[in-house]
């Protein structure tokens, strides 16, 4: 099935998303790596807010190319980064912050299935390195946070998005992880193929 | 000719984050051709066409513009010697702005350069070879992080022989799995010690897909394995469908009597280079594949 969704998203709307699926997302989206997802929760477990509310939107591991024309912030490439390395914060993070969608490419694992089981959260998969057809559902730059300490690749770009995809959903509200599934596979074929070897 | 060679090297940083070489593009294609399942094919679909807009706007194809090497084959007549290392520090700088290209360079105290340039003159990183005659060759290769971070060194026993050289290879495509955006070219190295079987793993990647290794028991090993990997079944972007790989290349090296050093150095579906010859006159040649 084909989705075009608007941020914020409803859980209800959400629930309905399976493994298999395709998402066309229109509204907001947050970019955010180790070091934005890092501080997000340091802040958050302090009892501190963030300078932006989450709930509903997009959160995408990227760290874009940006450019600075006139005052304004352009996109140059925004492919997405690998997610594994959020694994350590994302079922924190999809807690505390309660987002619709993460977005990003190479799949998450266990813990990321389990939040977005319990919280209501489906991972999309954007093809890596595809930086220039994702930089093209992205219509403006509506904010940029923590740019000064983080850096360009590391901060969080609020970006106003239009049909931003496709998105896979590799893993839904519901338990199932397309990427995890192949992965299992891959280590039994690996056995068989490694016992076999001359 | 200092100007020159620094107007070249900008060019090449700017031709290797946009355009892909003919023959790695050719191997996504046929990739694209022999992958039957809808998830695995559309996903080298919206490789293809990224591709395709990337080389029209020239824009990066990929945010992740790399750390940056050189691979430099310096003529003795060359009229440029020692002052090389500077200009391609000049041309990083400069194309890090004018392409422009994501700053990758982050320094361990004192957080990103900012311009793609590192303390010490290690990034960007310079392999010089000098040779006969009176040339300068340049290769500008960008790497990005998430298949290096897939890289893997063993250091294995003499004894496990060449199946454990295959066993390691088999583990490592298998351990990168989805992470470094397959279909992946990966690079092997065997023998030397641990820098040189990672060295010749890497410069393995700049070999055009499709070309055996020289040594026809080289080249029989590189079908194996090319074979084995695609077997794993990671396929494109780890969705289980496709190839897992588009080439797989071997370089070999003496080694020591107690050592089997193996390295493998995996590329993205986005093996980014591009290269270019300058005459002692300051003629340049652009190379392109195909």
């Amino acid at each position: 099935m084909e989705y075009h969704l608007e941020t914020p998203v409803e859980e209800g709307v959400l629930r309905r998303l399976r493994v298999g699926d395709l998402v066309f997302l229109s509204g907001t989206i947050v970019t955010a790596r180790d070091e934005a997802h890092r501080k997000a929760l340091e802040i958050h477990e302090r009892g501190g807010r963030l300078p932006l509310d989450l709930r509903g939107g997009g959160v995408y591991h990227c760290g874009p190319v940006m450019r600075r024309v006139g005052g304004e912030w352009r996109v140059v490439a925004a492919g997405p980064t690998t997610s594994a390395r959020m694994e350590i914060f994302e079922d924190r993070f999809i807690e505390a912050f309660r987002p619709a969608m993460i977005i990003g490419k190479g799949g998450m694992g266990e813990r990321t299935t389990r939040a977005c089981e319990r919280f209501g959260c489906v991972y999309g998969y954007l093809t890596g390195g595809a930086a220039v057809l994702a930089a093209d559902g992205i219509r403006r730059v509506r904010a940029v946070y923590w740019l000064e300490e983080l850096g360009m690749p590391e901060c969080l770009w609020v970006f106003e998005v239009e049909d931003f995809g496709p998105m896979l959903i590799t893993i839904d509200s519901h338990g199932d992880n397309l990427t995890e599934e192949v992965r299992k596979r891959v280590m039994e074929k690996k056995e068989r193929i490694l016992k076999a070897l001359r | 000719m200092e100007q020159i060679v620094e107007d070249t090297a900008v060019e090449l940083l700017r031709i290797s984050a946009t355009e892909l070489p003919g023959d790695v593009l050719e191997g996504l294609r046929r990739a694209r051709e022999r992958t039957e399942g809808v998830l695995g094919r559309s996903q080298l679909e919206n490789i293809l066409r990224n591709v395709e807009i990337a080389g029209e706007r020239s824009l990066p194809m990929c945010q992740d513009t790399g750390v940056i090497s050189f691979f430099v084959r310096l003529g003795d007549g060359f009229p440029i010697r020692s002052r090389l290392r500077e200009i391609l520090v000049r041309a990083t700088r400069r194309a890090t702005e004018e392409v422009p290209l994501r700053p990758n360079a982050v320094d361990l105290f004192e957080g990103n350069t900012g311009d793609n340039v590192g303390r010490n003159g290690y990034v960007p990183h310079l392999y010089i070879d000098l040779v006969e005659g009176d040339k300068l060759e340049l290769i500008a290769m960008p790497k990005g992080g998430g298949s290096s971070n897939v890289a893997a060194l063993g250091m294995l026993k003499p004894g496990v022989g060449l199946r454990g050289v295959k066993a390691f290879v088999i583990e490592a495509v298998a351990s990168a799995g989805s992470l470094g955006c397959p279909p992946y070219l990966v690079g092997v190295g065997v023998g030397g010690g641990e820098d040189i079987c990672m060295y010749l793993a890497k410069r393995a990647l700049l070999r055009p897909v499709g070309e055996r290794n020289p040594d026809p028991r080289v080249a029989a090993l590189e079908e194996e394995l090319l074979e084995k990997v695609n077997e794993l079944g990671i396929g494109v972007m780890g969705l289980g469908e496709g190839p897992t790989a588009y080439d797989l290349h071997i370089e070999v090296a003496a080694r020591h009597p107690a050592s089997l050093p193996v390295g493998v150095v995996i590329s993205c579906w986005a093996l980014r280079h591009a290269e270019a010859v300058i005459s002692k006159d300051g003629e340049v040649t652009i190379r392109r594949v195909l």
